[in-house]
């Protein structure tokens, strides 16, 4: 269940105008169900037009989206029904929220689904509970709440339609450090408990390279590397060629390697780096 | 040097909250340098910001300005175009359709004859590397060239001061490190004292001094090397601190002997090897 | 996609008409507006339509360009089109129709009418930048001010309008897609079903315009916003000769066309 098949997708902007403009190219990914997957590209690289085909918000100029082998895009149902199977969490998703209760703007999803009240308020509970909303914020207006509590609020209306697939475009945009953490722990709870696919676009290479077991680069609308964290900076220079940066403990790795200490494996975390370099330090010992 | 902004143990509440936002803060800062003010949200840094251009003003202590106090209403103008102010969301600072008519909203504002406006804005745009783009529509800009707009309409005004409260936290890699190498060059280019607020520890890498604020309170001051070596104390506070740093903090306790300071990874780099060899 | 509207937009160039000044071309407006409505014969309407086809070429805007300007108003255009055609008496266009040439030839200037009149104040955005325009409104309406009208902030207000329109239509987008995107239906159900659908996208756009409201007075301010006493302007106005030639060639137009009227063409 809930595995994405992307076959040959493209999308052009005002086609047929002089506006034209080619925002994705034959794009073709198959992401299994449960994976956690980051997405990686400077601004304009296509991400973001990438993630909103997932879920039918647009639809492909060519090519085709298969959710479990059936097309998202058959019919104006499949359209529809995707997006509660589809999860998209836009960037500062705080900015959508309307409702007059925190609670009722949770349930907004699930009461589009046309389900039954109680079953929108178990949804409505335990979608708070992923995020860390305690019930007692439930009657509050969501207008008042401090920016890191509506960005989890909103994250949570996406939640309660219990999506197999969870897409969120730089959830920890704007956020501290501190509230930037509490969003991640969020999100891998949600796909550790439930066995969700998440994708996650991000700037953050450090998030990046520490969660996610798959990486896709964007570059000029088309994928550019696909593989895990490790395969991805093992080849740092082609990261830095597109214009993206790499996790910190990486371009600390380089700069050694630059100067003749030899590191065993792709290194992208701190862990790794401290172990590389005490590995380093024995080795020059013996 | 002489303090061109001087907090004198200021405090402030705002009417609806319960506790103060800034609990005696007492400070100077030098004309000409680079400072930067890191802190969690919620910790006051945007609201001593707004204490340096008198969007705000103390509820007891002072604030001066180039030695003009901020609560002295007729000298408002004074200290508004000594400290320019760059804000957050560069959409909601930019008050013009073209990108040269926005530069010189400051400047008109000030009754500057128009033929001096025109040079003003001519070079604040230059300065900023946004000249090309003069006749632009703001709208049809990346965000960091946005905010790049923003700031030659401050430097338009030719202030001394320049703050910028969080520039960066609603850009994309490319545009913070646009927005940071501008204002880099503003301070050791043209002399202009620069006041940086942000949560992005790696932004505060190449500034004079680094100031860590806390429900409040200034609770570190001194050079980014110094602050940032304080690890435990930056850790508790929610902060992090740069990977250099980090990296010879753990191997010091797994037996390595590494100075750190070092916020340079070429350096760091090169001590890691010193060590080893 | 609502991004493609084109509302007062401005095309940059160097044409003639767009180094006029703008209280001149918004005089020439007003003039070429009372000249439309006075047009009366085909005479009159082709010497309209030929002076704006003439200051078409001169501005460099192209058809493409006033059509895509033209295409929101198309179904008024059909409509009082329509209604003339059928709602006109007269004679038939053959025997036993509805449809008489009464009705064709008012249908036809209906049509000329609206879509001139539309031509001519794109011509105005196309080629006056909207801080242009708004400064010359201020001056022609600055002896006004004298009657504490409050011109100043009037114009102020205009040109922010002008400047967060499309900042606002990228908003509202986007929350339409975030919306879309938890299952919000804009686009079956009734009228009143319909209408409800909006609440999910006007309060957020209300509750962000606000804050931007907000965020830009201190903007504002910061920059020595104070009033419009003792502003000055970097693009300084004044009429040059050109200015005096078009405002007197537009009210010989005018005077041309109310003669024409007077002798019924």
């Amino acid at each position: 269940m809930a595995e994405i098949i992307v076959e040959g997708l493209s999308h052009t902007y005002s086609a047929g105008t002089p506006f034209q403009k080619t925002a994705i190219e034959n794009i073709n990914l198959r992401i299994p169900q449960g994976q956690f997957v980051g997405l990686l590209g400077h601004t304009g690289s296509g991400k973001s037009t990438f993630v909103q085909h997932l879920n039918a918000l647009l639809q492909p100029t060519s090519g085709r989206v298969l959710l479990d082998g059936e097309d998202i895009n058959k019919d104006k149902k499949t359209r529809r029904d995707v997006k509660w199977k589809v999860g998209l969490v836009f960037q500062y998703p705080e900015y959508q929220l309307f409702e007059e209760t925190v609670y009722a703007d949770i349930g907004f999803g699930p009461k589009n689904m046309g389900l039954g009240k109680e079953e929108i308020d178990e949804r409505v509970r335990e979608a708070a509970s992923f995020v860390g909303v305690e019930p007692e914020l439930f009657e509050k207006s969501p207008l008042e709440l401090s920016g890191g509590q509506k960005r989890r609020i909103a994250i949570a209306g996406v939640i309660a339609m219990r999506p197999g697939v969870l897409i969120l475009d730089e959830p920890t945009a704007g956020l501290d450090p501190a509230g930037c953490r509490q969003i991640m722990d969020n999100i891998c709870r949600y796909q550790r408990e439930t066995g969700a696919t998440v994708l996650i676009v991000s700037h953050n290479m450090d998030d990046a390279a520490r969660l996610c077991e798959r990486l896709i680069v964007f570059d000029h609308g088309g994928v550019v590397m696909d593989g895990t964290p490790e395969e991805v900076f093992s080849r740092p220079q082609e990261l830095i060629q597109i214009g993206l940066a790499v996790p910190q403990s990486t371009a600390i790795a380089m700069a050694l390697q630059e100067k003749g200490l030899a590191l065993k494996g792709a290194v992208y975390t701190h862990e790794q780096l401290l172990m590389a370099v005490e590995a380093a330090k024995g080795a020059a010992l013996c | 040097m002489s303090a061109i902004i001087e907090f004198k143990d200021v405090h402030f509440k705002y009417p609806e909250d319960e506790l103060e936002s800034l609990c005696g803060i007492t400070l100077a800062i030098e004309e000409g340098s680079f400072v930067a003010v890191l802190g969690h949200n919620g910790s006051g840094k945007s609201t001593l910001a707004k204490h340096m251009n008198a969007i705000l003003t103390p509820t007891s202590g002072q604030v001066l300005v180039n030695g003009l106090d901020t609560a002295d209403e007729n000298r408002l103008l004074d200290v508004r175009r000594t400290v320019g102010m760059v804000f957050q969301n560069p959409d909601n600072q930019i008050v013009a359709n073209v990108v040269e008519d926005d530069v010189a909203f400051a400047p008109e504002n000030l009754g500057i004859p128009s033929g001096q406006i025109r040079d003003r804005v001519d070079r604040a745009l230059q300065i900023v590397g946004m000249y090309e783009l003069r006749q632009h529509a703001p709208h049809l800009l990346s965000g960091g060239q946005k905010q790049r707009v923003a700031i030659a309409g401050v430097i338009a005004m030719e202030p001394k001061v320049i703050v910028l409260d969080e520039p960066t936290a609603m850009l994309d890699p490319q545009g913070r490190a646009e927005v940071i190498s501008t204002v880099t060059r503003l301070c050791r280019e043209k002399g202009m004292t620069v006041v940086l607020i942000t949560h992005h520890m790696e932004e505060c890498i190449g500034a004079d001094r680094l100031l860590v604020m806390s429900n409040g309170s200034l609770v570190d001051d001194g050079t980014p090397a110094q602050v940032f070596s304080r690890v435990e104390e930056m850790e508790a506070e929610g902060l992090a601190v740069p990977e250099t740093v980090r990296l010879a903090y753990d191997l010091n306790r797994r037996g390595f002997s590494l100075p750190i300071d070092t916020l340079d990874v070429s350096a760091c780099a090169d001590n890691i090897l010193k060590e080893i060899r | 996609m609502l991004k493609d509207i084109t509302l007062g937009q401005y095309f940059p160039g160097d044409s003639l008409i767009h180094k006029l000044d703008p209280r001149t071309k918004l005089i020439a407006v007003v003039l070429y507006i009372v000249a439309l409505f006075q047009a009366k014969g085909w005479i009159g309407y082709g010497a309209v339509t030929l002076a704006t086809l003439i200051l078409m070429a001169i501005s460099h805007i192209s058809f493409g360009n006033i059509f895509k300007g033209l295409k929101p108003m198309l179904f008024i255009i059909v409509l009082t089109a329509l209604l003339n055609i059928f709602y006109t008496t007269g004679t038939p266009v053959v025997e036993g129709w509805i449809i008489t040439w009464e009705g064709i030839d008012r249908a036809v200037k209906m049509i000329l009418r609206i879509v001139l009149l539309i031509t001519g104040t794109f011509l105005l955005t196309y080629t006056t930048s909207p801080m242009a325009l708004t400064d010359g409104l201020e001056l022609l309406l600055n002896p006004l001010k004298k009657l504490h009208v409050p011109v100043h902030e009037m114009t102020i207000m205009m040109s922010m309008a002008l400047r967060f329109i499309p900042t606002l239509i990228e908003e509202t987008d986007k929350i339409m897609s975030a919306q879309k995107a938890r299952g919000a239906d804009f686009e079956t159900g009734s009228l009143i079903q319909r209408a409800k659908a909006l609440l999910p996208i006007l309060v957020p756009l209300f509750v962000s315009a606000f804050r931007r409201a907000d965020e830009l007075a201190v903007a504002m301010e910061s920059r020595c916003y104070h009033g419009g006493e003792g502003r000055t302007r970097m693009k300084q106005l004044h009429l040059a000769g050109r200015d005096y030639a078009a405002l007197v060639v537009s009210a010989l137009f005018l005077a041309g066309i109310i003669v024409l009227r007077h002798f019924g063409l």
